[in-house]
């Protein structure tokens, strides 16, 4: 797993307090006037001749570059080994004096996704992100600032929390922000829905008349109390369902997400089959593999099946959303487990930065089809894995 | 702290399934639902929008006494289908409300089908014949230009997005110039119109010719036709002279095929006393001639199918024997893996299983008289329909709107002629549709309960369209609930 975050950072030289939002340079030649906007990141050369007026510089691993260290400018650091992976055109957040860095943005990576907040007001069992009540409003500032920083040529930008609509106008003035800045990008919300269900917020989203935006929405039942268990909030499925309808009243595109679990599993095909009746009108439908991070360890008991039981209701339920010509895909799921007749329907979902195999997949043939899987499936995972070998 | 630190500390912050369930405490009450005897054990529930559940008949009681227990696995399928509502929830409502609207919907967009009689006269001498040709040299029964200008004016009043005008007979393509000139001053009009327009001539094919195919080919317009099964059957219900009504069919369809295209060229059979015992060689021949589904179609009570007898030679039990061993013939073609569709059973799973309406005119409702469907006559005048016009050939004109040289668009729309049949066709308020349990899956069709009751309405204990759709929707319903094989076969056959 790639590590976004770090604190192993040693300052070389002296340097500035301030936390900055900054984008990744490895071109020493950068004209002057933009230097300040950038961290310089040396990975080759002669450390000693570092060019002026860059707001940092990163050396990564070992110190073999650096020679000299008296010649050095201010903000120069050391980065830890598993920061190797920063390249050109990144976004990073860097606060000096805790150390901590984060990066916000890989401009490589097609699975760029912004917290935006870690607030929510639902309590999911199976939350990947637990919820924390603090103020971090902050967050909405540092990426107003990366935004404009972003590859315009990026693809599609997630955003995700938390619960992002918590954030209420200030999810909208990014939202126009990443519009504005990156107008090409696909964006798409992971949300629960549920503030959707106010007219005038949902109104105000579909006026920012942004290029591409999806808003992913989960519905774990079709039953409210189930889905008002999963997510632990009551009269939660009634707002997310009227968030739904609302959001598709204004056009705007929805996805609906659908993890599987114990909780989950058994009334799959009465799922699909109330949002065939009821929401045929939604552009996507998800079918996802359970994460084993956060809350999910906390309830693996509740929570976890192997997924070579619930292959009957899963195969059940894509029959009936694509006889309904909905739009449908399994997530986060291992060829080996899946039965064939779902193969068409599945996608590599997983994130490039925490997305593994198994040893026993070593010898499988199959891995470039297969969605593998989180990096915390380590936890857990169906004692079926059985790899593809060649066929002689 | 994190809140999965607080969990530990505090034990679960995780609440249980009940803490959720208000019904546990509150009960439940009934949403609006209708239900009807499936079989001797088990009955079927269905709502306004066209969610069925089968259930076993002791818990019809249960159901209605609230005294299914919350959470249990009926009440949550009560409830995913919005059968009942509890506190728990009131976006029932919401989804309820929306789904009729969807389902209604279809309805706004007005006339989409126009028929257009364009000559009584006929080449064959069919007995069964249901719309009264006249013999072939009878000009008086050709409508003239004029009054085809007039009825493309009418055409075009309507509301609808799509436009279909169907040139039907006797046979059309006796007075094939006069459908050329309507296609040409249709396509003229829709340059302005900008509709989605679509032509289909309702034809016996034994008079087709290259030079109608190519204008059918550059006009993009489809062949709808006439097979009755095998040779000795198709020729003996419908004579011609030299009795080659098979032979020229055929030759038509492959004509057509070739030039057209498989997709421009379909079939529809009728049934007769002839062909009550051979359901199997009517599919057979179907299957023969290559096309993937047929659609098993009795008599209707109008023209020389009565005046004949051949109507009344069978009744509507007999019918349905011949249609369900046609269905199960089919159903068991699919089983071997050939895919092959009785459009009836096809109209109907899609009223059962599509959130949106169907365009099938006699299962709606309000009927699809002058408001899905209507027809121009040879001698200008209006139908309701095409039935209505059959009837009018017997001499009742019931269901005339009007004349189109006479009466303006407002007038005929407005008639007294279309809104009473219109207003007794709803089966919502319909005496023994209103609380029928198959009720979201038919319509009323005023005209069959005219010709064969006197009377619009009609007695429903008397009519053979209740007895047809109720037998075939019992069976389709039982097989999908006791045979898992024919059930994703009939699925398949829905495509909502």
């Amino acid at each position: 797993m790639m590590k976004l975050s770090t604190r192993q950072i040693t300052p070389v030289s002296e340097f500035d307090k301030q936390i900055s939002i900054a984008r990744i340079t490895e071109n020493a030649e950068l004209p002057a006037p933009v230097r300040s906007k950038h961290i310089l990141l040396v990975k080759t050369g002669n450390g000693n001749h570092l060019a002026e007026g860059f707001k940092a510089y990163f050396f990564i691993g070992s110190n073999e570059l650096i020679v000299n260290k008296s010649k050095y400018p201010k903000n120069v650091f050391v980065l830890s080994d598993d920061q190797a992976y920063l390249g050109e055109g990144d976004v990073v957040r860097f606060a000096p004096d805790k150390p901590a860095l984060t990066t916000l943005y890989r401009k490589q990576s097609q699975h760029n996704s912004l917290l935006v907040t870690e607030r929510c007001n639902n309590f999911c069992l199976m939350c990947s992100q637990p919820p924390k009540e603090i103020d971090d409003s902050y967050i909405v500032n540092d990426l107003m600032e990366a935004i404009p920083l972003m590859d315009r040529g990026t693809a599609e930008i997630g955003i995700t929390g938390g619960e992002p609509t918590l954030l209420g106008d200030n999810l909208i003035l990014l939202l126009r922000n990443l519009k504005n800045y990156l107008p090409s990008t696909v964006v798409h919300v992971l949300s629960n829905g549920r503030r959707f269900s106010n007219m005038s917020f949902t109104e105000k989203i579909a006026k920012l008349e942004h290029q591409d935006l999806m808003i992913g929405i989960p519905i774990y039942s079709d039953i409210s109390n189930i889905h008002d268990y999963v997510v632990q909030a009551d009269g939660a499925f009634d707002e997310t369902i009227q968030g739904i309808i609302n959001l598709k009243r204004f056009q705007q595109k929805v996805e609906i997400r659908v993890v599987l679990h114990k909780q989950t599993y058994d009334r799959l095909p009465q799922l699909a089959e109330f949002l065939a009746r009821n929401l045929l009108f939604v552009d996507h439908v998800a079918l996802m593999g359970l994460e084993m991070m956060g809350f999910t360890r906390h309830n693996l008991d509740d929570l976890w099946i192997d997924p070579v039981e619930y292959q009957p209701q899963l195969l059940k339920a894509v029959e009936i959303l694509s006889r309904y010509r909905m739009n449908v895909s399994v997530y986060n799921h291992q060829l080996c487990l899946l039965d064939k007749r779902l193969w068409l329907y599945n996608r590599k979902s997983i994130s490039d930065w925490k997305n593994e195999y198994m040893t026993e997949c070593t010898p499988c043939t199959k891995k470039t089809e297969c969605g593998g899987f989180f990096s915390s499936a380590h936890l857990k995972y169906s004692s079926h894995i059985v790899p593809f070998l060649e066929e002689n | 702290m994190s809140a999965i630190e607080l969990a530990t500390k505090t034990g679960s912050p995780f609440n249980d399934l009940n803490a959720y369930n208000q019904s546990l405490k509150t009960g439940y009450r009934l949403l609006p639902f209708k239900f009807i005897r499936l079989d001797d054990k088990r009955m079927v529930l269905t709502n306004e929008v066209g969610e069925f559940l089968v259930i076993e008949q002791d818990y019809l009681r249960a159901i209605v006494n609230k005294s299914i227990e919350a959470g249990s696995q009926l009440y949550n399928n009560l409830k995913s289908k919005h059968f009942l509502i509890d506190d728990d929830s009131s976006i029932a409502l919401e989804l309820l409300a929306m789904k009729s609207r969807t389902k209604m919907q279809q309805i706004s967009n007005f006339t989409g089908l126009h028929i257009f009689v364009v000559s009584l006269r006929c080449d064959h001498s069919c007995p069964y014949c249901q719309v009264s040709r006249q013999s072939e040299d009878k000009l008086a029964f050709d409508m003239s230009n004029d009054t085809a200008i007039k009825c493309l004016e009418f055409t075009f009043r309507s509301p609808s997005p799509s436009i279909k005008i169907e040139f039907q007979g006797g046979e059309p393509l006796l007075n094939f110039d006069l459908i050329k000139f309507i296609v040409i001053e249709a396509e003229k009009k829709n340059e302005v119109h900008n509709k989605d327009l679509e032509f289909v001539i309702a034809t016996n094919l034994a008079l087709l010719t290259d030079e109608i195919l190519s204008f059918c080919l550059e006009h993009r317009i489809y062949l709808s036709t006439s097979l009755d099964g095998p040779e000795d059957l198709h020729v003996a219900n419908r004579p011609r002279p030299g009795a080659d009504s098979y032979q020229r069919v055929i030759q038509g369809i492959n004509r057509a095929r070739a030039i057209l295209g498989p997709d421009k060229v379909s079939a529809l059979m009728t049934t007769t006393a002839a062909s009550l015992t051979r359901a199997k060689n009517i599919v057979d021949e179907y299957l023969l001639q290559g096309f993937n589904s047929i659609f098993l179609r009795p008599l209707s009570p109008y023209g020389f199918a009565v005046k004949t007898k051949w109507y009344q030679s069978y009744d509507i039990q007999n019918w349905l024997k011949f249609y369900f061993e046609g269905l199960d013939y089919i159903i068991n073609l699919n089983k071997q893996g050939y895919f092959f569709v009785e459009q009836y059973a096809a109209i109907i799973l899609n009223k059962m299983f599509s959130p949106q309406g169907t365009g099938y005119v006699d299962l709606q409702s309000p009927a699809g008289l002058g408001i899905s469907a209507i027809l121009f006559n040879y001698n200008a005048e209006v139908y309701a329909s095409d039935e209505a016009r059959m009837l009018a050939e017997m001499g009742d004109k019931t269901f005339c709107l009007g004349n189109i040289n006479q009466h303006t668009y407002e007038q005929i729309m407005l008639s007294e002629a279309l809104l009473n049949p219109i207003e007794q066709s709803i089966v919502e308020s319909v005496p023994g549709c209103n609380d029928c349990g198959f009720q979201p899956y038919c319509g009323s069709d005023p005209i069959y309960h005219h010709a064969t009751q006197k009377d619009s309405i009609g007695h429903k204990a008397l009519s053979g369209f209740c007895k047809k759709n109720m037998a075939i929707m019992r069976r389709l319903i039982c097989l999908m609930e006791d045979d898992p094989q024919a059930k994703q076969i009939l699925l398949n056959w829905a495509k909502p």
